[in-house]
């Protein structure tokens, strides 16, 4: 940032050139940095065609992408509702890695690139670096050369033993993705030299070692109680799994090495994602709140003339809104809309407080700061705990969200709404529909039966009578039956009483 | 901060993926083209959009069920609500639900387009001219250059390095010259002979003139002559093309009706597609006839209409007059698809099928006869002309014979017709 072209002005409907890119650049970053605080990874600003941006939908967002025909599928169904023109691309991708990649589309105006870069360079950009999520739990650094890895790995399989038989793994890898995060403990950082040189590792160390399951000839068993039996077999199986394709990975007994493999780097990709989908309200909201901020900067300061800021507007105020629940367009909470207002208010009660706000948010009610107040709460929270947190009262009656309570049957009650004793309970019921881990089914793998046929038993604890979809799980099951090999038991049981609700059962569709 | 410009960047980087999903949902795709082609018409133009089943292309996951259970929800917008209120449960599948599936995929169908390419692709799969065999190689497309040994003369580029050190290395040793280290080491030992002043003058004498000797075979046997220079040689190799040519035969008389055209013509249209697409080199020739004969261009055959009597052999004799001048039965595949409403002239018939047995069907691989009748044609009996033929056909001769009444049944007709399974080929009419 050595020499900033003070007379640069962005003007509506313009083209644009990488020359004036670039200025922009120069002068949204001293935005974002002098004045927003803002820390990011380098970015790098890949400027694509439309049909390129339908690329990069398709393969779910990363520039690098093994081969599978959801991909194509999803690309299919893109492409037509892209061409009849039902829906329009985004303005930008961007990708959590180091350098972070940023793609702009060449026919945006120079106007619409200024939103993209502030919105993705540096919105996103920085939430990537710091919030504690994505710091723990990814690794910018290294998912481009393991995505590499992968696609080069599984491009090789399918040479070595047929596209089918790849694509029947990947199908069983995918119906479990989401039962392929490990959500506790921290994830090692991942190196492509290390990854390859483990992986030979692990496949020698696993032929010079032996498998539980073929440990159980009858008649070895000592007599032990039955109880400690299950706890001891349990201990050595490392049960319960919630990670259903890690428990698969280490220990079905009949998949062969490169199967293990595939189901890793499916494992992988899945753990990627896991943060974003935490926070995706927040990320949006930080980059909207950061392309709002520093656009209206850039027309203070006369870089954006009164067209473009116009038509920035137009634009930012279709992404910020949200129709009303009784509005034919509403699907659902706006995370762009929730998200910017959120800071957008945490900004207000930093700087002009009412007594309300002193009282429900002494910490930062009037700290004069509300930038780095943001900054940090960037860093610490999630959707769920943000909104736990700093929902306020005032927002919920900007809004006017209310709660209803649907007990499955009967008419829907309303339970709260924009009052004082509806606040806490507005806020609470919000941040749990945010939260990931009551919107996923808490599912685990709880034993196999290893004196008798093999069957590995899963557990689906059901929490206020919300079971699974019975479709889909039958299907699952297929595949999950496939991949362990023998017969595949989910047992759905009340949480709270412990009575079982209903049993899926799937024998081996082949054996592998 | 790094702007890279990646429009240029080659395109299709999904095409892999695209592939294996069209592979994936084939069964599906192929019964929905088939409908497209029902509806449209295969020569429509451009992509074509299809709705296939999503089944074989779902993604199960294992998730919540939409419904039931107890659940709260919050929304935005409340207008005049107040705790405790009612509000009436919505239909279900409606609603409160609608906030559930967030990219708005429908499982139930999916919609998408395919190229113009896939689409006949799929449309013409398994389907073959018969008993294409390779009659004649004469005919070139053009020729491929193709390695073939070395030459001492060409081009720098093609220069083989390998072969011309080679040819060096061998022509030195043979010729003995002296290696640049030799010639050295005689140098520095006389050199030092020389310092040390204590050898004899004769000694020097030899030694410089054996050196001397050394420099001057150096000089004379070049390091690289131009004997030792080799090239790659090529041969411009010809590309076979095996031809076939497709006449294509139509009664355009009074009695066939505008429908029976259309049948002929649907018929026709879907055969050229067939051939220019399967075969690079093959040629069409146009015959209509009604009591009298002509070859026409594509487009008269296709569009204009006339009228008049109907004689059949008249286009039989057309057809060999064309083959005699144009096409030589060895240097030609010929195939040949007649359609007509079986009307003929009945003093005509015993001709037609004389030429047809003694002059075309000899030269032909293959003849197809497609006898197009009306729409609501109650009493399929036999014409006069179909009886002829099939006496032709139980003799064991190339041809095939098929009758359509329907445009539905163009399409079934023809694969059948051309089927790359042998016993579907010969099936017998029912």
């Amino acid at each position: 940032m050595s020499t900033i072209d003070e007379s640069f002005c962005i003007t509506s409907g313009s083209d644009w050139n990488f020359d004036q890119l670039r200025r922009a650049h120069d002068h949204i970053e001293r935005i974002a940095r002098g004045e927003l605080g803002l820390d990011i990874y380098p970015s790098q600003i890949e400027v694509i065609t439309s049909e390129q941006m339908l690329d990069a939908y398709s393969s779910i967002g990363l520039p690098l992408m093994y081969r599978h025909w959801s991909f194509g599928k999803r690309f299919a169904r893109d492409e037509a509702l892209y061409r009849n023109g039902y829906s329009s691309l985004a303005y930008e991708i961007v990708i959590n890695s180091n350098p972070c990649i940023v793609y702009i589309m060449e026919e945006n105006s120079l106007a619409m690139q200024a939103l993209v870069l502030a919105h993705a360079a540096f919105g996103h950009n920085h939430f990537f670096k710091n919030n504690g999520l994505f710091k723990q739990w990814t690794d910018a650094g290294g998912i481009l050369d393991y995505m590499e890895f992968a696609k080069t790995y599984i491009a090789r399989c399918e040479d070595r033993h047929g596209e089918e038989a790849v694509e029947q793994v990947l199908d069983a890898a995918h119906a479990l993705m989401n039962q392929g995060v490990s959500r506790y403990p921290r994830r090692r950082s991942l190196d492509l030299q290390e990854e390859e040189r483990r992986e030979s590792e692990r496949r020698a160390e696993e032929e010079r070692t032996f498998n539980d399951l073929w440990r159980t000839l009858p008649g070895s068993q000592t007599t032990r109680g039955k109880r400690s039996e299950l706890a001891e077999r349990q201990r050595l199986l490392g049960l319960p799994e919630e990670n259903i394709l890690y428990f698969l990975e280490k220990k079905a007994p009949l998949l062969k090495p490169w199967q293990r493999e595939l189901l890793r780097i499916v494992r992988h990709v899945a753990q990627y994602f896991y943060p974003q989908k935490q926070t995706r309200m927040m990320n949006e909201g930080c980059a909207t709140f950061t392309h709002y901020h520093i656009m209206n900067r850039l027309h203070e300061q006369g870089t954006l003339d009164d067209g473009a800021m116009l038509e920035f507007l137009h634009s930012h105020t279709s992404v910020v809104f949200q129709p009303d629940f009784d509005d034919p367009r509403f699907s659902g909470i706006n995370p762009y809309a929730l998200g910017f207002a959120m800071m957008q208010d945490i900004k207000r009660i930093c700087l002009s407080p009412t007594a309300e706000d002193r009282a429900w948010f002494p910490d930062i009610a009037g700290n004069a700061d509300p930038h780095a107040t943001l900054r940090e709460a960037w860093v610490a929270y999630r959707d769920e705990s943000f909104i736990r947190q700093f929902l306020s009262p005032a927002l919920i009656r900007q809004l006017k969200l209310f709660e209803v309570h649907d007990d499955g049957h009967s008419d829907l009650v309303v339970e709260a709404i924009h009052n004082e004793r509806g606040y806490r309970a507005i806020r609470s019921a919000l941040a749990d529909s945010f939260d990931v881990i009551k919107r996923e089914p808490e599912l685990e793998i709880v034993d196999v039966d290893l004196d008798g046929d093999r069957r590995l038993l899963l557990q689906n604890r059901v929490h206020d009578g919300i079971m699974l979809d019975d479709d889909d799980a039958e299907r699952v099951l297929d595949h999950l039956a496939m991949l362990w090999g023998y017969p595949v038991r989910l047992v759905e049981i009340d949480a709270t009483s412990e009575k079982v609700l209903r049993t899926f059962d799937a024998g081996p569709l082949e054996v592998a | 901060m790094n702007i890279v410009d990646r429009r240029l960047n080659p395109r299709g980087k999904s095409l892999a993926n695209r592939q294996r999903f069209l592979r994936r949902a084939r069964k599906q795709i192929l019964e929905a083209v088939r409908e497209a082609s029902a509806r449209d018409g295969i020569t429509g133009g451009g992509n074509s959009r299809i709705r296939i089943k999503a089944d074989s292309l779902r993604e199960p996951r294992l998730a919540p069920a939409a419904e039931g259970g107890e659940r709260f929800h919050v929304v935005p917008g409340n207008k005049d609500y107040v705790e405790g209120d009612r509000i009436p449960r919505p239909p279900s599948g409606e609603g409160r639900g609608r906030g559930g599936s967030g990219d708005g995929e429908s499982e139930d169908a999916f919609q998408f387009v395919l190229s113009r390419e896939e689409f006949i692709d799929l449309f013409l799969e398994d389907l073959e001219l018969p008993d294409m065999l390779r009659k004649e190689l004469r005919e070139t497309e053009g020729t491929t250059p193709r390695r073939a040994g070395y030459q001492t003369s060409g081009a720098a580029a093609n220069l083989n390095l390998v072969r011309t050190m080679r040819n060096s290395l061998s022509r030195r040793i043979a010729l003995k010259r002296p290696r640049p280290e030799e010639i050295a080491a005689r140098e520095a030992e006389l050199a030092a002979l020389e310092r040390s002043g204590e050898a004899e003058q004769e000694v020097i004498a030899r030694l410089t003139l054996e050196l001397e000797q050394q420099r001057r075979r150096s000089r004379r046997v070049a390091f690289i002559d131009p004997i030792d220079v080799r090239y790659n040689r090529f041969e411009n190799v010809p590309r076979p093309a095996s031809r076939a040519v497709m006449f294509c035969l139509m009664d355009v008389s009074g009695s066939m009706t505008a429908h029976m055209k259309d049948l002929a013509k649907r018929f026709y249209k879907l055969l050229y597609l067939f051939l220019s697409r399967r075969y690079e080199r093959v040629e069409i020739v146009f015959i209509r006839h009604t009591h009298l004969a002509r070859e026409v261009d594509e487009e008269t055959f296709f569009s204009s209409t006339e009228s008049g009597g109907t004689v059949v052999s008249t286009a039989l004799e057309e057809m060999q007059r064309v083959l005699v001048a144009r096409y030589p039965r060895e240097q030609w595949n010929i195939y040949a698809a007649q359609a007509s409403d079986g009307d003929n002239m009945p003093a005509d018939n015993a001709h037609a099928v004389a030429v047809l047995q003694n002059a075309i069907l000899p030269a032909c691989q293959y003849f197809a006869y497609l006898e197009v009748g009306p729409e609501d044609e109650r009493y399929g009996g036999s014409t006069e002309l179909w009886r002829a033929y099939q006496r032709i056909a139980k003799a064991g001769l190339p041809i095939a014979m098929r009758k359509v009444n329907h445009r539905s049944q163009i399409y079934p007709v023809f694969r059948q017709l051309f089927s790359r399974d042998r016993a579907v080929r010969t099936e017998a009419p029912a």
